[in-house]
């Protein structure tokens, strides 16, 4: 990969997360009813307060460039404001809260999911209207098809409430993060275990799907005649020639799923109380916490950015074709 | 000839082999591709044979079964295609009833192909010395940096130079893809190379240069070629024999010296017919007026009986036997037929 290749998907993100704060900023000021009014939520304040607020939040000066610099200030420090429903908590804090279990839940997920589904993906592929074929491709298009509540809901009746196996939602027992190790591990093992298997199988319908067509497209190219014509063994052409083509597609998908990881699943985590940026997005909408839902956009926004970058990165580093 | 050739194997023959044998002789083959409508006999008793460090050109026109004979006798059809009948005699040993893995023994190692459009047929990721050692490495069991040194010496002798060594296939140009295929194709010294039209899509310059690689490795190996081609003038400076086929049959076979010279199917004069001077002229098959026959129904006759000016009545009721000659020619049509 040359330095300029490089250089130049650098560049394409940088501007791309510049438009990306602009866009957010510009977005929640042109959103009806203005900020000082939703936070003071007082109908009856005088004009005077509501001036005073104003000047005091620097809301009287020109939206550009007065109030777009501050805003890229702040955003640079780390500092995006205030959530309108915990009161006095930065939005950084409100979100930090929530990154790790969503990473744990969907970050968990999309690994398990991208291993299983490929390797599922890639062998009915390969053995194309073989057992694992028939099997896994209506068991893949099936799981792909379903949202994430139609896969959970059967799982919390049958191993939560039926089987009684494992806890119906939360992300720890009463006291469950206190106790000492291992349990404290075991007991959010067992609150992960659903959940995780919901967002897991979903995922694994959409690999195995694309994986399938990918090694089935490739199947066919000359240079898999040309392994074989060389006695290769069958197992040596896949792994050698056919899976190393039919992934350079999936690399794009991988990362730029990765880049929604950030987002949580919403259902899933809606689904099985899972206190992470899903449900957070959603508390933040009921509540109208623009502050809240500025931060969260911009967290996705970025990590898909620099998910699309890394994915241009290992592109290049698995394709010599693009290495110019 | 034959046992100095075989003399100069650097691997041993295989175990079941008999010394005594030909080295390749292919009778009555019948390969056979299944669609929803039928069966498309694309090869449809096809017999021929090849001797050590002979080389045999296969012509015809688009679609009459070159490439499907060629890849018949390695078993490298599409998943639709299937051998139905017919052997495949290599050294004696019939390869037809062989399980894949058992015929994986006598891919590459025995009969190698040098297939058309060399940027297609080298993977795309994967560096070109490394595709040439990997053969080396997985069939003949060396160690990786044996293999790579084998790959770079193959390299250098189909005339690569070394700084190129590392490059993936986008990197080289046509006529150097093509020869790095022939390198490839050379890497476990087998018995027998196969070109299936490895000069199309080159320039004339890089076609010429390209077959006389060929011809030199051809001398100085020992190697016996099947050479699969649209250029006539090809076979006529490359090969000893020559096959003419026609919609999935032999319609005539023979030295290139007597075929060319005074040829005797319809059809091959048909093909011979425009270029007086094929020694000093290098020319392409024209074409001839009608099309080939849909191979799903052929015609029960002749299959060449609807385009051929000579056509009798017996042609359109009885397939043509082949017939021999002193000179060594082999030629199926009712005109030379005693039942005609
Ligand atoms: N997979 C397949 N399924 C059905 N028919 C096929 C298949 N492959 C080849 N054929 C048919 O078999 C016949 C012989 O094809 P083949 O490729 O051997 O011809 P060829 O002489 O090599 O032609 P060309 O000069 O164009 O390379 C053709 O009529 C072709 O349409
Ligand atoms: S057999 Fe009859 S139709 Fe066929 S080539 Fe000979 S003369 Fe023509
Ligand atoms: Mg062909």
């Amino acid at each position: 990969m040359s330095a300029r290749y490089l250089g130049q998907r650098l560049l394409q993100a940088i501007v791309t997360i510049a438009a990306i704060v602009l866009l957010n900023f510009l977005l929640f000021r042109l959103m009806p009813g203005s900020p000082e009014r939703i936070l003071l939520r007082n109908p009856n304040l005088s004009q005077q307060v509501v001036e005073a607020t104003r000047a005091r939040w620097g809301l009287d000066k020109p939206l550009i460039p007065d109030q777009l610099v501050s805003y890229i200030g702040s955003t640079l420090e780390g500092d995006l404001g205030y959530s309108f429903k915990f009161r006095g908590q930065p939005v950084t804090s409100v979100i930090a809260d929530r990154v790790g279990p969503t990473l744990l839940l969907v970050g968990l997920g999309e690994l398990i999911s991208a291993i299983v589904g490929i390797a599922i993906g890639a062998y009915a592929g390969w053995r194309r209207g073989g057992l694992v074929d028939r099997v896994g491709s209506g068991v893949s298009l099936v799981l792909y098809s379903m949202p994430y509540f139609v896969i959970g809901m059967p799982l919390i009746v049958i191993f939560a409430a039926g089987l009684g196996w494992f806890p119906t939602s939360g992300m720890t027992s009463v006291g469950g993060g206190d106790r000492p190790f291992p349990d404290n591990i075991i007991d959010l093992a067992r609150h992960l275990a659903l959940p995780l298997a919901t967002v897991s199988l979903g995922l694994i319908g959409q690999y195995s799907i694309l994986m399938r067509s990918s090694i089935i497209e490739t199947r066919s190219e000359d240079y898999i005649t040309t392994a074989r014509a060389k006695g290769l063994r069958d197992g040596r052409v896949l792994r050698a020639h056919a899976f190393p083509n039919a992934m350079l597609p999936m690399v794009t998908l991988i990362a730029i799923n990765l880049g929604y990881v950030i987002g949580g699943a919403i259902t899933a985590e809606i689904v099985f109380s899972w206190p992470g940026l899903g449900t957070l997005t959603v508390t933040a909408l009921q509540a109208r916490d623009y502050p809240v839902l500025q931060g969260i956009f911009l967290l996705v926004a970025v990590s898909v950015v620099v998910a699309n970058l890394a994915a241009d990165i290992i592109y290049g580093m698995l394709d010599p074709r693009v290495r110019r | 000839m034959t046992a100095e050739i075989r003399g100069r194997r650097q691997w041993p023959l295989p175990k079941q082999a008999d010394p005594s044998a030909p080295l390749l002789k292919v009778e009555n083959l019948q390969t056979h591709f299944q669609l929803g409508r039928g069966w498309v006999k694309a090869v449809d008793g096809v017999s021929f044979g090849l001797d050590d460090g002979e080389a045999l050109g296969l012509v015809g026109e688009s679609g009459c079964g070159k490439t499907t004979t060629a890849l018949s006798l390695v078993r490298l059809l599409p998943s639709n295609g299937k051998i139905r009948g017919g052997s495949v005699e290599l050294f004696g040993i019939d390869l037809v009833p062989k399980t894949d893995r058992q015929l994986d023994r006598y891919r590459w190692r025995e009969i190698s192909i040098v297939f058309q459009g060399a940027m297609n047929a080298l993977n795309p990721v994967v560096q070109v010395r490394r595709q040439i050692a990997e053969p080396v490495q997985y069939r003949l069991n060396q160690s990786e940096s044996a293999s790579l040194k084998r790959a770079d010496e193959l390299l250098d002798m189909v005339g690569i130079p070394s700084r190129r060594l590392g490059a993936y296939p986008h990197e080289l140009s046509g006529g150097m893809r093509q020869r790095a295929m022939i390198a490839m194709a050379l890497a476990c010294d087998p018995a027998i190379v196969i070109g299936d039209e490895p000069t199309t899509a080159l320039d004339a310059m890089v076609q010429a240069q390209i077959l006389v690689l060929l011809e030199q490795l051809r001398r100085d190996l020992g190697l016996s070629l099947i050479l699969i081609t649209h250029d006539l003038s090809v076979v006529a400076e490359t090969c000893d024999r020559v096959l003419v086929m026609y919609a999935g049959r032999v319609a005539e076979e023979g030295p290139v010296s007597r075929v060319f010279t005074e040829p005797r199917h319809p059809y091959t004069r048909k093909l011979l017919g425009a270029f007086p001077n094929i020694r000093s002229d290098r020319r392409t098959l024209e074409t001839i007026p009608g099309e080939p026959p849909d191979l799903v129904n052929p015609p029960a006759g002749c299959r060449f009986a609807p385009r051929c000016a000579q056509a009798m009545p017996v042609c359109s009721g009885t397939p043509p036997p082949e017939v021999s000659f002193d000179d060594g020619v082999r030629v199926a049509c009712h005109l030379f037929g005693t039942t005609a």
